[in-house]
């Protein structure tokens, strides 16, 4: 399973079933992808298309009857999760989400009201997408974003040691932890350097974030090392 | 007359309510029937007589008066049924009515631009004076149609432009229209009045200016969420200072600036301008001087409408609002400092029509503002208004007639503003409420149940809960008892949405009772080929069905074929469709064009394909025109 891990950040218990109650910045994605998905012949018509969020929904196992109002409790922490990004869905006209989308970043003072689109590439995929950053709050809503947009490349490689937050405190644990991880997410910043997503607060990261990549662990882990000399 | 209408009305058999009648030639009603009638005696000959006959027909004493009515007669009749569906039914019921009512027909609506040929069309009709096309599926409108797919306007310009030359309507949707198009409309119809242009792209202000200098009669220049590109802001400026016939004029979806001072004094001297729907560009105090311009306004777009507070700019537009009168329809994109809302308050009771839907202005002022209106027949707005906010609405806005709620946030972590609270308050309390655009996070069959027991007058229910597959989220069951309950009740349903968690049961319920259905709505639904069976094999009426994401394969589309040329169009896209399937339903039904999109990259041809082969989007219509010739690469005629 893909686990795009954020430096020093958690990951839920594997063996916790229903969606995680508290937003867990790296997550675990369950289950492959739905199957009518991988067997198209003809993929995405268009560039823009994501994989639905049947993944997501049929993830949820059912859990022993918890009491109706907590239900709808827990099930509203569902909804604060960041919705999969599936083309076309919620059915909202473009004109319409584009209007809404400047005008919101007006309304944050942004320098121009048009979206932010990165594009996002994938060691092994064969295609690249693009995200506008200022969907995004924080960098649990793009991880989780990215997880669903290339969970279809994923061919269920198991995640191992997850990183917890007394790792980070010692850099060769960092390194080593991130070597563990399957992917890392990683950023080209205004320098054109690749860096390791995550060290900067998110408004600041929007700004000087020009390009996304999702990186093999082995290929990362030289990128954290250099980060972490810098900044000693 | 009036007795001639009623013949009409007893002779016409009703076809398929169709602008153009697929069977071009041959008339549904044999003209047997007709001479059924003439057996009868007596009453029929004595009619005769005072009609006035062609002449040729003296001696048949048992001919009907209709055979023989002059052609002016019959146009004159069918004056009478602006209804397309009735000139439809008209047309068809022999050789002359067919005849006489195509040369008379004067507005034209073609709701599938690939149904028949822009020459066919021209020349079948040849005295329109307005026009609607439509292009693109309706899916195109979320991102689901790549760019290019097609769609032109510019051979129904071209083909107006040679056979309509007293063409004064035109209105396009979902096309790409060109600077070219507007230009040729510009210099081609010597009295063009009114130009409708919605969800369209292709243009620019160059476009615009072509049109505002060319059409001295124009009254209508009504732009609707187009994307248009900003040449320059001067396509104003072409309009000339002795035009003054405009009385309909919305920039609304324009990006860039215009000049004020030209807008001003085109303003001030169009004493018939009804409609203005401004741009973001015109700040909130220009408002305020044009709308003292122009007091007799019945419909305003204030365009943006934020601004800090200041008192003066406050008394200016509560000055300005005091003297319109007529003012019945309000729109705007309110980024609102709430306290310029009771500026607004004089107009507030005479409201019909009131759109927020890109206001992202909220809390008690907001609600306050709506509640006043209580004539409103029409409200739009985001779910920023809350469960709370529609509760006074429903105590408020007892005329209401439809009521659209968009989602602030579609993506988003945000908080859940909106429930199904709201709605079941609204339908409970609004007894004309039949009209409904929901987007909510969560729902229950007992709200469903609730909403379809007040309100069996709805015709259009369109739910969308955000997240897809949501369950009832108290019983964890699916949705489908509720939804049923809807199409059980609302017997005059046409329009219906559905989301959520539906199994096929929901399906065997609409195709039972959606008896009035013609547009159906369906997103990760279902779960097996049954669902799209029950839907084809009923809903009787069904013109445009829009699948995406739903487990539904060849079987039921290969079984219910021949409904599809009932039918207007049928998208299905993300289903089990393989390409064995799509070559079937083309070989089966050849007046069908069966479109298959693929993936861009893709470089061998469909036909080099295997029949097992998946088929991501299948769009599927009706068309007289045989297949189209701009198709893109991605797309494939089967």
């Amino acid at each position: 399973t893909l686990r795009l891990g954020l430096p020093g950040s958690e990951s839920p218990d594997r063996d916790r079933d229903g969606p995680a109650d508290d937003v867990a910045p790296a997550l675990t994605l369950g289950p492959a992808p739905h199957k009518a998905a991988s067997k198209r012949a003809f993929p995405d018509a268009s560039p823009h298309r994501g994989c639905s969020a049947a993944a997501r929904a049929e993830d949820k196992p059912p859990s022993a009857a918890p009491p109706a109002a907590k239900l709808a409790a827990a099930d509203r922490q569902g909804l604060l999760l960041p919705r999969a990004q599936v083309v076309g869905w919620p059915p909202v006209r473009n004109y319409r989400k584009n209007t809404l989308a400047a005008s919101a970043s007006k309304a944050k003072g942004a320098d121009d009201g048009a979206p932010h689109y990165v594009k996002v590439s994938m060691d092994g995929a064969p295609y690249l997408r693009k995200v506008d950053l200022k969907m995004y709050s924080s960098y649990e809503d793009l991880s989780m974003a990215l997880q669903k947009m290339f969970s279809c490349f994923i061919t269920g490689q198991s995640s191992l040691r997850k990183p917890s937050t007394k790792d980070r405190l010692t850099n060769r644990s960092n390194v080593d932890s991130l070597q563990d991880q399957e992917y890392v997410l990683t950023y080209e910043d205004k320098d054109a350097d690749w860096m390791l997503v995550g060290d900067l607060p998110w408004d600041l990261f929007t700004t000087i974030c020009r390009k996304l990549k999702i990186m093999r662990g082995s290929d990362a882990a030289g990128i954290a090392g250099k980060t972490l000399v810098c900044r000693k | 007359r009036k007795q001639k209408d009623n013949d009409t009305a007893s002779l016409s058999t009703p076809s398929s309510p169709d602008a153009l009648p697929a069977a071009a030639a041959s008339p549904r009603a044999p003209p047997a029937r007709a001479s059924r009638r003439v057996a009868s005696p007596g009453p029929a000959t004595a009619r005769a007589a005072p009609m006035g006959r062609g002449g040729a027909r003296d001696g048949a004493a048992a001919a009907p008066p209709w055979h023989s009515l002059p052609d002016e007669v019959l146009e004159h009749a069918f004056s009478f049924l602006p209804a397309a569906a009735d000139r439809g039914a008209a047309a068809a019921v022999c050789h002359g009515w067919l005849g006489a009512e195509r040369r008379s027909r004067r507005r034209l609506a073609v709701a599938n631009c690939y149904a028949a040929a822009p020459r066919d069309a021209v020349d079948r009709f040849p005295s329109v004076r307005a026009a609607e096309v439509k292009g693109k599926p309706h899916f195109a409108d979320f991102g689901l149609v790549p760019p290019a797919w097609g769609a032109e306007a510019a051979p129904w310009v071209a083909a107006a432009a040679d056979g309509w030359p007293l063409l004064e309507e035109l209105s396009f949707k979902r096309m790409v229209v060109t600077d070219e198009c507007l230009e040729m409309i510009a210099s081609s119809f010597r009295n063009f009045q009114v130009l409708r242009l919605v969800s369209c792209e292709g243009f620019s202000t160059a476009g615009l200016a072509a049109i505002t200098e060319g059409c001295r009669n124009l009254r209508e220049l009504d732009l609707q969420e187009n994307y248009i590109e900003d040449c320059s802001s001067h396509w104003l400026s072409y309009f000339p200072e002795s035009f003054t016939s405009l009385e309909t004029l919305n920039f609304s979806c324009l990006e860039g600036e215009v000049n004020f001072a030209v807008l001003e004094r085109l303003v001030s001297r169009c004493r018939n301008l009804k409609t203005l729907k401004l741009n973001n560009a015109i700040p909130l105090d220009k408002v305020a001087s044009l709308l003292r311009k122009a007091p007799q306004l019945v419909e305003l777009g204030t365009g943006k409408f934020s601004a800090e507070y200041h008192s003066d700019l406050f008394a200016k537009l509560e000055a300005a609002f005091a003297g319109c009168k007529s003012l019945r329809r309000l729109s705007g994109a309110w980024d609102a400092v709430p306290d310029y809302l009771p500026a607004f308050y004089c107009v507030c009771e005479g409201l019909t029509s009131l759109n927020l839907s890109y206001a992202t202005v909220r809390g008690p002022e907001l609600i306050k503002f709506i509640s006043r209106c209580k004539n409103l027949q029409q409200l739009w707005v985001m779910d920023l208004i809350e469960d709370h906010g529609l509760a006074v609405v429903a105590g408020s806005c007892s005329k209401l007639q439809e009521l659209r709620v968009f989602p602030s946030d579609p993506f988003g972590a945000g908080q859940v503003l909106l429930t199904e609270r709201g709605l079941v308050d609204v339908s409970a309390s609004c007894p004309m409420l039949e009209s409904v655009l929901y987007f909510c996070g969560q729902m229950t069959n007992e709200a469903l149940i609730t909403i379809a027991k007040n309100r069996p007058n709805f015709t259009c229910f369109r739910l969308c809960i955000l997240e897809p597959r949501t369950p009832d989220y108290v019983t964890r069951e699916s949705l489908d008892a509720g939804f049923s309950a809807i199409v059980e009740s609302c017997k005059g349903l046409r329009r219906l949405s559905v989301s959520g968690l539906l199994t096929d049961l929901v399906f065997k319920s609409i195709g039972a009772n959606g008896n009035c259905l013609e547009m159906l709505s369906i997103a990760f639904a279902g779960n097996s080929d049954l669902g799209l069976h029950y839907i084809l094999s009923g809903c009787k009426t069904l013109k445009k069905l829009e699948i995406r994401d739903c487990p539904f394969g060849n079987k039921p589309l290969l079984a219910n074929a021949a409904k599809l040329e009932t039918m207007r169009s049928l998208w299905m896209s993300s289903c089990s469709l393989t390409l064995g399937a799509c070559r079937q339903l083309a070989e089966k039904m050849p007046r069908l064009t069966v479109e298959i999109m693929n993936d861009p990259g893709r470089t061998c041809p469909v036909e080099s394909l295997p029949d097992d082969s998946p088929v991501e989007t299948l769009y599927v219509y009706r068309t007289i025109a045989g297949p189209r010739s701009d198709t893109p690469d991605y797309v494939q005629i089967v």
